[in-house]
């Protein structure tokens, strides 16, 4: 830290006395230098703190493992022979002493010889990255300093490293797809290494409480995942059955029928909808939709389970209508006006312009929007997770307890967990899954939109 | 040629072609008052749909309202007599002796001389059962304020058990036959004597806002999950807004156009759409596994979310650079400035108000997102408020998941009503967001 903030106050010394040395070499007419003192500045300001900081966190990353493998190398020779785990143990048990902590157990002099070695040795290293790299800043800083003149080009350089900077932060966000695929993909390798692809696909028990011992190979859990499949399907079905209705005819009777002003008012209503976070609708499908369901079927003599998936089907779909409602309604919007006007000028009332002529021009943009929804919620966690159930029942039968792919990760995954069982890897098996699933609608969508959309222009 | 409006529907196009077809007035009416049903069914279906919609947002919010009820507590007035004996038996008056003395001891004292016919055990017991475990911390707190009030006797309020409190605000239902109820009758006939003494008061639950979670709803608060919220937004900040921006930048003004840039795009717009739990399980994998972050911690939470929240970032900045006419930065460029200069100098600064909307919206999913913070186990019971990002810590939509699942009664309300809390942040967010979109935004 001492470090960072000795380098940046080079830096800044640099920066200001840069900014000064090119109007001096001005005579102060800025226009004769080819960059403009700013540029001087930036330049000898980077310059200085750059490759110093660079240095810094080079060290910063890498001294934990060096110290710790020189001190490891001069332990006394009795204690490195007993062998790499307990050796692991004394090391970090070092480490503790060093870092200031109490320690864990028994403080040997052996330990309080290697902790202080440690500490030495890691005062020592600050100290001399300290002294190299402020040395290293107020050295290139002198240099940038000396090549303040009218020729220099400081503003190409410092605009190439500014666009190098941008290329990298572009870099990175794109990196994230593929740091998502290979994550998942490299856990759900090593699940499948245990469970075979086609068990997992095809397999209609889940049950994946692995055995207690490591020899009861036949209590070791079943990981087939139809059942999780077929719950995730039943939940979207009846979601998308309570948004489908509701978000299209909002959309035809907010884009068709309603008022410019009423349309201002009730079109952000229903899109706040979109902006309640999920837990919020947990709670409402858990506490308050569940025990209705449950009362109401109660009351017609049915049997109804407390989690069943029509209570958080039902507020999951409450959750989709904005998405389902502002794509139709954009893509009826985006029909051209002189559609709409030769069908009412035909005669057609407004309801068969909709139906005939409104809806089949619209019909790409309205697919693409279902598809999205559906994929939002295949993907939708909190409102499954705090409403829906955690047996894995092969069933269609709405009242029913069922689970789905994001309940069953968070059950895996939540709690302290070793991280090679293959209990814990299914939840990677289970999230690659969903991750090709969702993509695929979303690519799907797309593809819709551009290969079945009419031009009309 | 046919005089009626035309349905093209496969009976009646034959008629249609047939050129000596002539419906009599009768016909043509019906055809018309048809017609206009099917219209008026049409709008009055699609009003209701659109009723339903509203009257479940409604549902939903007069949902959380009982919410409110988290804000205030009962708390039982009563003579604690300050016992010297029992505060400060070596008679030093030293803070930390007097800290760990038994204050709960002077309150159930209090309660068996205002009520000195339960003398048996179990008539005792459900006296003691009036008030929270944790009310003798408000005397400690006075004791240790000013120590002269030891041997005294003092009214004081102290905070009524939760049971207690959900029965004073008509929570619990007194009508539920007994064996079926938690309070029981002779609970609720000590409750009503309090009651006609005056004996119970009502005050701001000022250890909602001011404490972290506890198992004993009436002692839990929200503060360890609103500091935890705040240490999340500032490193999912910092993460994503300015990677986000400058990637966009290169994307939308420096990039060439060409298949790549395409794939990129339709990359990130992909990433958009992601289900949040995948970012959980790339977290997972990537910043508690790999980089060896603590579990539970604000800044492994953070990541992941700025990882999430990148996209979001992207798209609304490239939004808001597109949305600034070629005409900008054509006459920056005319004018001898470099295309650096015209980015930073011009085009930025007139997108800002969008960039700013984009990223205000996107930090505002982040603060209510809760299924990646449940895969880096910041779920955990977390009692001490996080001393920084490195500290485990429960988050404010995590906190809401953790306590809708507790089973005490009272654990309801206090969801509901850090649901209030969450939803107002995210309406002060929102609502900043449309205003700097009306306040700043031109078009051209």
């Amino acid at each position: 830290m001492l470090t960072v903030l000795a380098v940046l106050l080079v830096a800044s010394a640099a920066f200001g006395l840069a900014r000064h040395r090119a109007l001096a070499v001005a005579n102060g007419k800025p226009s004769a230098l080819h960059s403009r003192p700013v540029h001087h500045a930036v330049y000898a300001a980077l310059l200085a703190a750059g490759p110093a900081l660079a240095l810094w966190a080079v060290w910063a990353v890498f001294s934990p493992l060096v110290l710790r493998w020189i001190v490891e190398a001069s332990l006394p020779p009795e204690l490195l022979a007993q062998g790499p785990e307990l050796r692991r143990f004394f090391m970090s048990t070092v480490l503790r002493l060093a870092s200031g902590l109490p320690p864990t157990g028994e403080v040997t002099p052996d330990l309080a010889a290697a902790a202080a070695y440690y500490s030495r040795l890691s005062s020592f290293g600050s100290l001399a990255v300290l002294v190299g790299s402020v040395c290293l800043a107020l050295v290139l800083a002198r240099l940038a300093l000396s090549r303040i003149s009218l020729e220099m080009r400081a503003r190409n350089a410092v605009e190439s490293w500014f666009t190098t900077a941008l290329w990298i932060s572009a870099a990175i966000s794109i990196a994230t797809t593929a740091g998502i695929v290979f994550s998942v993909l490299f856990e759900s390798m090593r699940f499948f290494q245990f469970v075979p692809v086609s068990e997992f696909l095809f397999g209609l028990q889940w049950s994946p409480q692995i055995a207690l011992r490591a020899d009861q190979v036949a209590g070791s859990g079943a990981f087939g995942a139809v059942p999780l499949f077929a719950g995730t399907l039943l939940v979207t079905v009846i979601a998308m059955a309570v948004a489908g209705p509701i978000g299209m005819l909002s959309a035809i009777f907010l884009s068709q029928y309603a008022s410019p002003a009423f349309r201002d008012v009730a079109k952000p209503v229903l899109e706040v909808l979109a902006g309640i976070p999920t837990v919020v609708y947990g709670f409402f499908a858990a506490l308050v939709v569940a025990p209705w369901v449950r009362g109401f079927g109660e009351s017609l003599g049915l049997d109804v389970s407390s989690e069943s998936a029509l209570a958080a089907g039902v507020v999951m779909g409450i959750m989709i209508i904005p998405f389902v409602s502002s794509l139709a309604d954009d893509a009826i919007m985006a029909v051209p006006q002189a559609m709409r006007d030769g069908s009412l000028a035909l005669g057609a009332t407004r309801a068969e312009t909709i139906s005939q002529v409104l809806i089949p021009a619209a019909l790409p943009g309205i697919v693409a929007g279902f598809l999205l929804a559906i994929s939002r919620a295949i993907g939708e966690t909190m409102i499954v997770v705090m409403a829906a159930g955690m047996a894995a029942n092969l069933t269609a039968n709405p009242l029913a307890s069922v689970t789905t792919v994001t309940v069953q990760i968070v059950t895996l995954l939540v709690g302290d967990q070793e991280f090679d069982s293959p209990k814990t890897l299914s939840a990677f098996a289970l999230g690659l899954t969903l991750f090709v699933v969702t993509l695929g609608l979303n690519v799907i969508a797309l593809y819709v939109l551009q290969r079945f959309r009419e031009q009309y222009e | 040629m046919n005089e009626v409006a035309i349905e093209v529907e496969a009976p009646k196009l034959a008629r249609l072609l047939d050129a000596t077809y002539r419906p009599t007035a009768e016909q043509a009416a019906a055809l018309v008052r048809r017609r206009y049903a099917r219209e008026r069914a049409l709008k009055l279906a699609g009003l209701t749909g659109l009723a339903i919609g509203v009257l479940a947002l409604g549902l939903l919010l007069a949902s959380i309202v009982p919410g409110v009820k988290a804000f205030v507590r009962h708390a039982i007035v009563l003579d604690i007599e300050f016992d010297a004996a029992v505060i400060d038996a070596s008679g030093t008056r030293d803070p930390r002796e007097m800290a760990k003395a038994d204050y709960q001891e002077l309150i159930y004292r209090a309660l068996y001389r205002l009520f000195p016919e339960a003398t048996g055990r179990e008539a005792r017991r459900e006296l003691r059962s009036l008030v929270s475990v944790g009310a003798g911390d408000r005397l400690r707190d006075m004791v240790l304020a000013d120590p002269s009030i030891v041997g005294s006797t003092q009214r004081v309020a102290v905070i009524a058990a939760s049971n207690i409190d959900q029965v004073l605000k008509g929570s619990i239902d007194r009508t539920v036959p007994e064996e079926s109820r938690v309070v029981k009758d002779r609970t609720l006939a000590v409750i009503d004597r309090l009651a006609e003494q005056g004996r119970i008061t009502r005050e701001w639950n000022k250890s909602f806002f001011l404490t972290g979670d506890s198992r004993h709803p009436e002692l839990a608060g929200l503060y360890g999950a609103l500091i935890g919220s705040a240490y999340l937004m500032l490193v999912t900040f910092l993460f994503s807004v300015p990677m986000g921006i400058a990637a966009a930048v290169y994307l939308e003004e420096f990039a060439p156009k060409n298949r790549v840039t395409d794939l990129i795009e339709i990359n990130i717009n992909n990433l958009a759409a992601v289900p949040s739990i995948v970012f959980g399980l790339l977290g997972l994998a990537i910043f508690l596994n790999t980089f060896g972050l603590p579990r539970s911690s604000p800044i492994a939470g953070g990541l992941t979310l700025g990882l999430m929240t990148l996209p979001t970032v992207v798209v609304a900045t490239r939004a808001a650079l597109r949305s600034i006419p070629p005409s900008i930065r054509e006459a920056a460029l005319g004018i001898g400035a470099s295309r650096v200069q015209a980015v930073l100098h011009h085009v930025l600064p007139l997108a800002m108000p969008g960039i700013l909307t984009g990223t205000i919206i996107g930090m505002a999913q982040a603060l209510g997102e809760t299924a990646p913070l449940l895969m880096i186990g910041m779920n955990a019971f977390i009692v001490d408020v996080p001393r920084s990002p490195w500290d485990a810590a429960a988050a404010l939509p995590v906190q809401i998941y953790i306590w809708a699942d507790s089973p005490e009664r009272q654990f309801a309300e206090l969801t509901a009503g850090a649901i209030i809390v969450l939803l107002g942040f995210l309406i002060v967010m929102n609502g900043l967001a449309i205003y700097l979109r009306r306040r700043l935004e031109r078009t051209w």
